[in-house]
């Protein structure tokens, strides 16, 4: 009889399945970081005076920071010293038309499964593929054009909608906001910008697609989305590494602002390198997410999907300014292996008759650490302000850890906050019952999983809900124990 | 169709089944009696390949197939089916999106096209009525929730969507009222065919009144000690089972 502990984990011990090193030649800084790094990586990027000295303005700020300490894990060294800062492919920086690319970049992203080629990329996604630092195509940026949409990488904006970019860089996520977005103001390579003018919705999902290639490269994207008045866009993200000994920093800053009646969806599916399985190497994600709901009505929905990196840091929150406006947070987050996830979100309730949602799914498998944090603020001027929150934990074996940290503070007796938390353990004994039914142990594991999982599941765009069960499916199996 | 022959089997060192032997052909329903511990639940483990249940000696065979070799989900596919005694919960997992992964499995591994969603749920219609399967049940999570007599039931949903060629019942009368063991027993009545057959695993002979037996097997301390039709259910209601335990020694 096949016993289903060392069959789950046999698999669980598969190969990280997008661990390929591109080799293409890279235009590399040396590793270090001082003022000369970011007049080197402004100058690169040929960006105007004022961004040089908000980013020497963040680097100020970092070196007077500190690694956070409240986390419910040890944080590991890092030397920022050791991280190259800029990465490039050897390429023309700008590309006209796909021709112009290095086939082996885009066999990369083939590999990857990204739509990149135009023809084939009717599905209705529009992908901006971050690689390394630079943005390497955007695809569909002409129809989006037509509408007055803009999708284009960070750089670009720069140059292109300098007003636009000035106006709202680091407006919801300051540049001295934590060390990570301070490091992340400082040396920021690349990243995605979307603007949605008023009264538009993008007719189709936005997609950028990150993924970490050359050796000590920290990867500091930084996305900016406005979407106007009355507009509406859904983004998604999706991110990959390939296999390294060493961890790389991946430290992303993402900036959303929601005016009157706008509506942002922003969906990720991060499965970044999580290391080994005595834990070397893999990515350590810290991430500063946050969106500002600034006019009234407007709506940001945050939903991630979190199975990759050796550490995730990161809190999607949203600042609920406006009157009526509304704050989604729906999470799936893995830890199985050596992986660490600190994860959550914070929703600051400052408008009246604001309301927030928090949907947090943990699963945590064979020596895997999951922390739920979350923060629910309401403000003295926040009457009638609602919050839901539920938390649930699943164990897969007995090494792992489940932990749920959540905080609330009021100053406004109108508010009303539920708090709801779970605690469950697949058992051998549900497998078994599966088992008997006719559905393999691989099979059992993605059902109840996805079972799980599945009210975060279903906020994710279809094609990418499909991904997302796959990926939960694959990194879970071989863990139940 | 099953063989079972000189079975031994137990967990953990400590042998439970000794020696059993059981023959069941198609058409026959097959009622196991006898006193606590004496291994009938064991016996429905080990059929279904419970993990933890070793297998010392012996063999038993479905259709001529070694069963004892296969995985659990290989025996379903082959058509075991345990109804079990305390069914699980699976919070999350619907129970139609269960069942539909377990059928289109099954019918995968005999080589049939799997059901389309039309052709899925119309068939479950017609067992849901044949059953008395609540519907508001169909699409809840797999037992979450679910009454005691509410499980059992759906264990004989399932039993009627699978259509196994072998139905263990493993104290599926435990728990039950008078009216949910009617239910019950007319859902597995209407299941019976000449084409499969159960082992009805029970304390007591009030579910074989309803469920009308071809044999009535005692099992004690790991054997089938005595052997008779229904009436032998109706002895051991009046007598107990210390006579046959004496009977036995002799």
């Amino acid at each position: 009889m096949e016993n289903s502990t060392e069959f789950l984990e046999e698999i669980a011990g598969k190969a990280y399945e997008h661990g390929f090193v591109t080799d293409i030649e890279m235009d590399i800084l040396p590793p270090g970081l001082n003022e000369e790094t970011i007049h080197f990586i402004s100058k690169k990027k040929n960006e105007p005076e004022w961004l040089l000295e908000w980013r020497l303005k963040a680097f100020r700020a970092f070196q007077k920071m500190e690694l956070p300490t409240w986390q419910n894990f040890k944080m590991p060294e890092m030397d920022f010293q050791s991280i190259s800062y800029y990465a490039a492919p050897k390429q023309k920086a700008k590309y006209e038309s796909l021709d112009q690319v290095d086939p082996e970049l885009l066999e990369t992203f083939k590999k990857l499964g990204i739509p990149l080629n135009e023809q084939k990329a009717l599905a209705g996604v529009a992908v901006d593929a971050v690689f390394d630092s630079v943005s390497v195509a955007t695809t569909y940026k002409e129809e989006l054009k037509k509408l007055g949409i803009i999708f284009c990488s960070f750089g670009e904006a720069v140059q292109e909608h300098p007003e636009l970019v000035r106006k709202y860089l680091g407006s919801v996520v300051p540049h001295s906001d934590n060390i990570f977005a301070a490091l992340n103001a400082a040396v920021f390579s690349d990243g995605s910008f979307v603007y949605i003018p008023k009264g538009v919705r993008s007719p189709m999902e936005l997609s950028t697609y990150f993924r970490i290639n050359a050796a000590n490269t920290g990867q500091f994207e930084r996305t900016l989305i406005i979407a106007d008045d009355d507009a509406y866009v859904s983004y998604l993200e999706g991110c990959t590494a390939p296999m390294r000994d060493e961890n790389q920093l991946h430290a992303a800053v993402v900036e959303i602002v929601a005016l009157e009646n706008a509506e942002v969806k922003y969906s990720t599916v991060q499965n970044w390198y999580p290391g080994d399985q005595d834990g070397k190497g893999g990515v350590y994600n810290f991430v500063t997410k946050r969106g500002i709901c600034k006019g009234a009505n407007a709506h940001i929905s945050w939903t991630q999907v979190e199975t990759g990196s050796a550490i995730t840091w990161k809190y999607p929150s949203v600042i609920l300014q406006g009157d009526n406006s509304y704050g989604e947070f729906y999470s799936v987050a893995v830890a199985k292996g050596k992986q660490i996830a600190d994860t959550g979100t914070k929703m600051h309730h400052i408008g009246a008759n604001t309301r927030s949602r928090i949907i947090s799914k943990g699963i945590s498998a064979g020596n895997g650490q999951n922390s739920y944090r979350g923060l629910v603020q309401i403000g003295a001027k926040a009457n009638n302000a609602r919050n839901f929150t539920q938390c649930d934990s699943m164990l897969i074996g007995d090494r792992c850890g489940a932990h749920t940290f959540p905080y609330i503070e009021s100053k406004n007796n109108t508010a009303t906050l539920e708090h709801e938390a779970t605690t469950s353990k697949i058992g051998e004994d549900q497998i078994f019952y599966l088992n008997a039914r006719g559905i393999d142990t691989e099979k059992a594991v993605e059902l109840i999983v996805n079972g799980f999982a599945k009210e975060v599941l279903n906020k994710l765009p279809m094609e990418f809900a499909v991904e997302a069960q796959k990926l939960l499916a694959i990194s879970l199996e071989g863990s139940v124990g | 169709m099953l063989s079972i022959k000189d079975l031994h089997a137990g967990v953990e060192e400590k042998e439970i089944l000794k020696g059993l032997n059981l023959e069941v052909k198609p058409g026959e329903v097959h009622a196991i009696m006898g006193p606590n511990g004496a291994g009938k639940s064991s016996l429905a483990s080990v059929l279904s390949g419970r993990p933890n249940y070793e297998v010392t000696s012996g063999t038993v065979t479905l259709d001529g197939k070694d069963l004892l070799d296969m995985s659990p989900e290989d025996r379903a596919r082959e058509g075991v089916f345990l109804a079990f005694q305390y069914p699980i919960e699976i919070p999350g997992v619907s129970n139609i999106n269960f069942l539909k992964t377990a059928l289109n499995e099954i019918r995968t591994y005999r080589g049939e096209p799997a059901l389309t969603a039309k052709e899925f749920l119309a068939l479950s219609k017609e067992k849901q009525k044949l059953v008395e399967f609540d519907a508001k049940l169909v699409n809840r999570s797999l037992n979450e929730g679910f009454s005691g007599g509410e499980k059992k039931r759906n264990e004989i949903f399932q039993l009627a969507m699978l259509d196994p060629k072998i139905a263990i019942l493993d104290e599926t009368d435990s728990g039950l009222d008078i009216d949910a063991l009617r239910i019950v027993s007319r859902g597995v009545n209407k299941l019976r065919s000449e084409r499969n057959a159960f082992i009805i695993i029970t304390h007591y002979q009030r579910l074989l009144d309803y469920i009308v037996p071809d044999f009535v097997h005692v099992l004690s301390d790991g054997k089938i000690v005595k052997t008779g039709d229904k009436s032998l259910a109706l002895e051991l209601e009046e007598k107990g089972y210390d006579w046959i335990k004496a009977e036995a020694q002799q």
